[in-house]
C-alpha cells in the first residue's frame, strides 16, 4: 500500500475524471431516448415516452432481437462442447503440438476482426460455394467463442487437479461415471462464466457478423447499424440502445453470483 | 493408466474441436491468403485463379492505400498511449489504494461498459460528437467546438472502446507487486513520485504491453467506429469492407488484410522479450 496522502488525492480525482468519462456517454444513451427531438441536439427540448412505446412495436428490432438470441444460444451450445473437450483432452498430457492447439483455439479472437470476418466470407462463398444466412452466422460466432470456455474449463482444471478423478477411478468408477460425477459438478460453474462469455460476446459482435450474415438475415447489431443512419429511425436506435445498456447490467449482476457460487462449489467438493 | 491408452484418448477429445477450427478456421484463413495471390478480372469481376502479386504490388504502389495503411497503425499506437495514460492511474488507485470495498465497486464499474454493447458505446459518442451535441454544449462556455466526425472522434471512441481492456490487465499486473516493495523503495528514502517512476512502472510495464496487444489488434481490425463517428475518414477496416462489399474486389480485400495480421505478428515477436504474452 502506498501511504502518501497527495498522491492518494491526485489519483483518487483522475479515478473520478476518468469514471465520469466512461459513463456521460452511457448516461447521454439513456438520457437520449426520452428525447422529443430526433437529433443530438443537447440539451434536449423535452422528454417522453412515446419512442419506447414506438420502439417496443417495431417488428424489425424485435425480429433481429429474436435472431440475435438463437444465434447466441446455438454459438455458445457448440462452443461450450467444443472448448470443453478442448480443455480436457489439454490437461496435463504433455505432447507435440500442445502450444499450436492452444494458439489455434485463440487465433479467431487475436486476429483483428475483419480478418476472421474476411476469411469466413471467403471460405463460405467462393470456397464451400454457401449461401450466407443463419448457418454461417452460427459457425462463424462458434468459431470464436470456444476460447472463452476453454480458457475457463482449463483454469479450472489446473486449480483442482487430478486427485478427485484419481480417486474416483480408484474406487472402481468408469471414464464417463467419473466424468457424470466428479468432473462436470466440478467444472460446472466454470462452464457458466465461460458460456455466458460466449453469450455475451456472440450478441454483441458484429465486424465477423457482418461478413458473415449476408443480406437476408439480420442480428440486432445489423439492425442498430442498418438503421445508425436514418434520421427517421434514430429515435428508436436510441431506445434499443438505452435497452441494451440496461440489459448490460445483467451479466455482471450474474457474474457476482457465479463468484460467490464457485467460492462455495469448490468448498462443496472438498 | 497406460501411456497408449491416455494418447488415444487425448487424441479423441481433440477431434472434435481440431475438426472445427481446421475446417472452420484454418482452411479459411489458408484460402484467405490463397485469395489475396489470386487476380480478377477487371470487366466481368470475376476472380481469376492465376497466381500473381498485383494485390500487393497495389498496396504499396498506390499511395492512398500506403496512406491508409499508415494512418490505421498511427491510430491503432495512438489509441494504445491514450489508453495507457488512462488506465495507469486508475488501475493503480485501484490496486494499491482503495479499501478492498472500493476496490470491488471500481473492479465493477470497469466491468460494467465492457458488456455494453459495442455498438452503443459507439453511437453514444457519435451523439456527443454531433453538432449542437453534449461537447459542444461543454465547450461552449470556452469557445470551444466539438471536432465534428473525424479521426480524431474516431480515435477518442476507439479508445473509449478498449480502456477496459487496458485497465484489467494492467490493475492485475500491479496487485502482484508486493505491497513491501513500495515499503522498502520509501524507506530508501524515495517520494511517491519517485516510487512509482523508479518502481512501480517498470513493475507495470509487462502489463501495458498486455493490454497494448488489445487495444492494437482491436484498433487495426476495426472498421464501425470509424464508419460511425470517423466521416470520411478511411482505414485499413473500411476499405477492406468496401472491397468485399460495394467494390467486390476479394483478392485486393484479402490481400490488404494481411496487412494488420503481419503488422500484429511483428507487434508480438517484439514485445514476447518483455514477458507480457505470459501475464495475458
Amino acid at each position: 500500500m502506498i501511504v502518501d496522502g497527495r498522491l492518494k488525492a491526485v489519483l483518487r480525482v483522475l479515478t473520478g475524471l476518468v469514471l465520469l468519462v466512461v459513463y456521460v456517454p452511457l448516461a447521454l444513451v439513456m438520457v437520449n431516448s426520452f428525447n422529443v427531438d430526433r437529433t443530438f441536439t443537447w440539451p434536449p427540448s423535452g422528454l417522453t415516452f412515446h419512442w419506447w412505446n414506438v420502439a417496443a412495436h417495431s417488428s424489425g428490432a424485435r425480429h433481429a432481437l429474436l435472431v440475435s438470441i438463437e444465434v447466441a444460444i446455438l454459438a455458445t451450445a457448440i462452443a461450450l462442447v467444443l472448448g470443453t473437450l478442448a480443455g480436457l483432452a489439454l490437461r496435463r498430457t504433455r505432447f507435440f503440438g500442445r502450444n499450436v492447439v492452444s494458439l489455434l483455439i485463440i487465433l479467431p479472437i487475436a486476429l483483428p476482426g475483419i480478418v476472421t470476418g474476411i476469411a469466413l466470407n471467403n471460405a463460405f462463398r467462393t470456397m464451400l460455394g454457401l449461401q450466407l444466412g443463419f448457418f454461417t452466422i452460427v459457425v462463424a460466432h462458434a468459431t470464436f467463442c470456444i476460447v472463452t470456455v476453454f480458457n475457463n474449463v482449463q483454469a479450472r482444471l489446473q486449480r483442482l487437479g487430478p486427485s478427485f478423478e484419481q480417486a474416483s477411478a480408484d474406487l472402481g468408477a468408469g471414464a464417463f461415471t467419473t466424468f457424470r460425477l466428479i468432473t462436470f459438478p466440478m467444472l460446472r460453474s466454470a462452464l457458466l462464466a465461460g458460456g455466458l462469455l460466449a453469450f455475451g460476446l456472440s450478441f454483441d459482435e458484429i465486424v465477423v457478423t457482418t461478413f458473415t450474415a449476408g443480406p437476408q438475415e439480420q442480428t440486432l447489431p445489423i439492425w442498430i447499424f442498418q438503421n445508425l443512419f436514418r434520421p427517421n429511425q434514430a429515435p428508436i436506435v436510441n431506445v434499443v440502445a438505452a435497452v441494451l445498456v440496461l440489459v448490460s447490467t445483467v451479466p455482471i449482476y450474474l457474474a457476482q453470483r457465479l463468484s460467490g457460487d464457485v467460492v462455495s462449489g469448490a468448498s462443496g467438493a472438498h | 493408466m497406460l501411456s497408449r491408452s491416455a494418447g488415444l484418448r487425448t487424441g479423441l477429445l481433440l477431434l472434435p474441436p481440431m475438426l472445427w477450427l481446421g475446417v472452420a478456421y484454418l482452411a479459411a484463413l489458408a484460402a484467405l491468403f490463397v485469395t489475396s495471390v489470386w487476380g480478377q478480372n477487371d470487366f466481368t469481376g470475376d476472380i481469376e485463379r492465376v497466381w500473381t502479386w498485383d494485390n500487393y504490388r497495389q498496396l504499396w504502389d498506390i499511395p492512398v492505400y500506403r496512406t491508409i495503411a499508415f494512418r490505421t497503425v498511427g491510430i491503432a499506437a495512438l489509441v494504445t498511449v491514450v489508453d495507457a495514460l488512462l488506465a495507469f492511474p486508475i488501475a493503480l488507485y485501484m490496486a494499491k489504494m482503495a479499501s478492498p470495498r472500493t476496490r470491488r465497486l471500481l473492479v465493477i464499474a470497469v466491468l460494467m461498459p465492457l458488456w455494453a454493447s459495442y455498438l452503443v458505446k459507439a453511437y453514444a459518442w457519435r451523439g456527443m460528437f454531433s453538432g449542437g451535441g453534449l461537447i459542444d454544449w461543454l465547450g461552449s462556455p470556452f469557445g470551444l467546438h466539438s471536432p465534428g466526425y473525424g479521426l480524431v472522434a474516431t480515435t477518442v471512441t476507439l479508445a473509449y472502446l478498449w480502456l477496459p481492456y487496458m485497465i484489467l490487465p494492467v490493475y492485475a499486473g500491479l496487485e502482484r507487486v508486493p505491497d513491501s516493495l513500495f515499503e522498502a523503495s520509501g524507506d530508501l528514502g524515495a517520494g511517491a513520485l519517485t516510487t512509482i517512476r523508479r518502481v512501480v512502472l517498470p513493475m507495470a510495464f509487462p502489463a501495458v504491453v498486455a493490454g497494448s496487444i488489445f487495444t492494437f489488434s482491436l484498433t487495426l481490425g476495426d472498421y464501425i467506429a470509424v464508419t460511425i463517428v470517423g466521416g470520411a475518414g478511411q482505414l485499413i477496416g473500411t476499405v477492406v469492407y468496401a472491397n468485399v462489399g460495394s467494390a467486390n474486389n476479394l483478392p485486393f480485400a484479402a490481400a490488404f488484410a494481411t496487412v494488420p495480421v503481419v503488422v500484429m505478428l511483428v507487434y508480438l515477436a517484439a514485445v514476447r522479450r518483455t514477458g507480457a504474452l505470459e501475464s495475458l
